[in-house]
């Protein structure tokens, strides 16, 4: 089967949606050049300037412009540069993208991709790193969906251009050069909304998303041996939540880790935790454990912040010290 | 300079506070006619006078003159003279719906009735509007039926909006108005996004939007103008400085620094100030822009000058803030009566006719108004389906929305019951 990269899956995406539907339109900073990694490349030469438009430096007003043109009948697909930069474009967001289908009494549909780059790689400190998920699944009308792997990032794109609600299409920059196997050209829309089980397991689950995945099945792979089966949840989707098959999964395995870059407080483990513990209380084995970044700015210096990103090491640790603590498992 | 002298800032204030008495005797106001009207192909910087001067075209003999002056059929200034009338005895019902407990919130346009008005008349069929709270004459001029926006500001059983919208935050597809917001400015970036999705699918139409001279402190005012200058987008960007944001008059918002209208001529876009209480002026003012738009030459700055006769809104006293006479003293007079006045004096129109269009036109208001109230005020009679809340939240119901709407036995035919932990 074909490779590809995370980013590579992505802008096929695109091609593939773009050359599909004349009305999807793309409006960003820089989009024409491709963007600062790379993601657009291409496309401004496929499909014009006046269907990939470069923008000047401003959020608010790209969001504004996409529902502007969401609302006469296009697909707009902006992007925001940084999921930091998202701050700039909120109101408009918030307020206006994820209200106005519910506001007009359904009158008007608002059909929007908005394309964002989060995570910690590269030293970028603290606007330029950060892993905000949680503001956006908190809003009504929004949904979110963050891919950890080239094939659902095609899929997910497909169905975020094609989806008539506004999607947040959340993309980990730390993976971008990741690769996997491909989808192939023409492949399918990933359902939004519905988690992937990567690794069937009877003792604990693991629920993620997008870098996390990797080290989740990475953690799952060595813990294995050692008479600990854990089965390894992709949530892909963070609004709306697979509720379905992760309070199935936890019924199963009777104990659950959320693992996410973001920070702990109010983050989507808080809100994965709540809804388990209702479905599945008496299922459970043992305590809900979380594991996140530290409540603090993202620092830009290595030396400081390899304690904001989990990865296999703290997973391992986190499962291990939950089955010694309870005296269960391997 | 003195050494010594410690930084100071300076705090806008009106001129005259409540107590005193109004004077306008500071504003510069040029004659109707006096103002030149350039080609439509004008750059920013080749017109940039009149982004200071103020286009008019009733004289103080109800005669329009002058270069903005266009030969317009008698039939057509009634059509606008009885839209902006029905407009202003719309807002008298509303307002008094809510003093009676019938709604929690209204805003009257009384005084600006011309901006929405004669600019509704300027625009096309297909053309969008995205207004702000005082365009209601919009909607009206377009003969959209008052009785649905009485039902919007009753949140009643046929409320298009489904009681989810605050009191006049109309929103029409059909009328292509655009809904309201209540976070100020930001229908003006859409416009201009709407404008460009417009020429991307090579369409025809053309977009306008309406801001207050308090929001244009907002983000959205500048967004739009720097967008809309860079693509030439085609879209009609509207100030309307009635004087007043709430209970802050306009230099709050830096209008005495320089006009509203000036503020284009730095982002390149050509822009007009205009008697705003002048039908005839806004009107050939919007036109010019309009076709400036449709030539593809890019988007117009209207700033019109006018003044916000009543309240905010049901909420705020203006004897609180500004003199009791200072309504009386607008020296552009009021809108409707200039209009009156100029009909009157082309033989189109008779004070009698004009008192029997009154008559008739309350008489509408009150008979539709018994109409709307039968279907439901805010407490009383049909209310919107409390099940319906969960509907629209996204295109398709999600499944956690269907729990809710279960959990809190809100399902067709179920008993409701308060949400979790109230």
């Amino acid at each position: 089967m074909a490779e590809q990269s995370l980013l590579e899956a992505i802008r096929e995406g695109l091609h593939e949606e773009m050359a599909r539907d004349p009305a999807v339109y793309m409006l960003g900073e820089d989009v024409a050049l491709g963007g600062p990694f790379g993601v657009t490349a291409g496309l401004a030469e496929a499909f014009g300037t006046q269907r990939v438009v470069n923008t000047p430096i401003s959020e608010g007003a790209v969001m504004g412009l996409a529902i502007g043109a969401a609302a006469v009948g296009l697909r707009p697909v902006i992007e925001i540069m940084f999921i930091d930069f998202i701050t700039l474009a909120m109101d408009q967001l918030v307020n206006h993208a994820a209200k106005l289908h519910y506001m007009s009494g359904g009158q008007l549909k608002i059909p929007l991709t908005v394309r964002v780059q989060c995570g910690i790689s590269g030293n970028m400190g603290a606007q330029h790193s950060q892993s905000l998920e949680a503001w956006l699944a908190h809003v009504p009308g929004l949904k979110v969906v963050t891919p950890s792997c080239p094939a659902d990032a095609k899929g997910l794109i497909k169905a975020a251009i094609r989806d008539d609600n506004p999607v947040v299409f959340i993309e980990h920059r730390g993976l971008y050069w990741a690769r996997g196997e491909a989808a192939g050209a023409g492949a399918a829309v990933t359902p939004i909304g519905e988690a992937a089980v990567l690794r069937e397991g009877e003792h604990i689950t693991i629920a993620t998303f997008g870098r996390q995945v990797a080290a989740a099945l990475e953690a799952a792979a060595e813990l294995a041996p050692q008479g600990i089966s854990a089965e390894v949840i992709d949530l892909r989707s963070l609004q709306p939540l697979d509720m379905d098959t992760l309070v199935e999964s936890v019924r199963k395995t009777g104990r659950l880790l959320v693992v996410h870059e973001a920070v702990s407080e109010g983050g989507i483990g808080a809100e994965i935790a709540m809804r388990v513990q209702q479905a599945a209380f008496y299922d459970l084995d043992g305590p809900i454990l979380r594991l996140a970044a530290p409540f603090s700015p993202i620092p830009a210096s290595s030396a400081l912040d390899r304690f904001f990103v989990p990865g296999k090491a703290e997973i391992l640790r986190a499962v291990r010290g939950a089955f010694r603590r309870q005296g269960a498992g391997g | 300079m003195d050494r010594d002298q410690v930084l100071q800032l300076h705090i806008p204030e009106p001129k005259h506070r409540p107590g005193e008495l109004a004077d306008f005797s500071h504003l510069r106001l040029p004659l109707a006619g006096e103002i030149r009207r350039p080609p439509i192909a004008a750059s920013a910087y080749e017109i940039r006078d009149l982004a200071y001067e103020l286009i008019r075209v009733l004289d103080d003999e109800d005669r329009a003159v002058g270069p903005w002056a266009q030969p317009l059929e008698p039939a057509f200034l009634l059509r606008g003279l009885r839209a902006m009338m029905l407009t202003r005895a719309y807002d008298e019902r509303m307002f008094r719906a809510q003093r009676q407990g019938k709604t929690s919130f209204y805003m009257k346009c009384t005084g600006e009735e011309a901006v929405a008005v004669a600019q509704a008349c300027a625009f096309e069929c297909g053309d969008m509007f995205f207004p702000t709270y005082r365009q209601q004459g919009l909607l009206i001029a377009r003969d959209w039926p008052i009785l649905d926006m009485m039902c919007q500001v009753y949140s009643n059983s046929a409320d298009r909006l489904k009681g989810r919208q605050m009191p006049v935050f109309y929103s029409s597809r059909e009328a292509g108005f655009f809904s309201i917001s209540g976070n100020l400015g930001t229908q003006f970036s859409q416009a201009v996004g709407w404008a460009m999705a417009s020429a991307y699918r090579h369409d025809r139409h053309i977009a306008s939007a309406w801001i207050g001279d308090g929001a244009t402190a907002e983000p959205d005012f500048h967004y739009a103008l720097t967008l809309a200058a860079v693509y030439h987008a085609p879209v009609v960007l509207n100030v309307v400085n009635n004087q007043w944001a709430i209970s802050c008059y306009q230099g709050m918002a830096g209008g005495d620094e320089s006009t509203f209208a000036s503020r284009g001529i730095g982002y390149g876009v050509p822009a007009l100030r205009v008697d705003g209480n002048d039908f005839l002026a806004v009107y050939a003012a919007t036109r010019w822009a309009a076709e400036r738009a449709r030539s593809n030459l890019g988007p117009t700055l209207i700033e019109h000058f006018t003044y916000r006769a009543a309240a905010h809104s049901t909420s705020d006293d203006p004897g609180r803030y500004r003199p009791q006479d200072e309504s009386a003293k607008w020296p552009l007079g009021d809108p409707i009566e200039r209009l009156k006045r100029h009909l009157v004096a082309i033989g189109a129109w008779s004070d009698a006719q004009h008192a029997a269009l009154v008559a008739e036109l309350d008489e509408t208001v009150r008979e539709t108004g018994r109409r709307a109230e039968a279907l439901g005020t805010l407490n009383a009679g049909p209310l919107p389906d409390p099940a319906s809340m969960f509907e629209d939240v996204y295109k398709e119901m999600q499944p956690h929305l269907k729990r809710q709407r279960r959990e809190a036995g809100l399902e067709p035919g179920g008993t409701p019951r308060p949400a979790e932990g109230a």
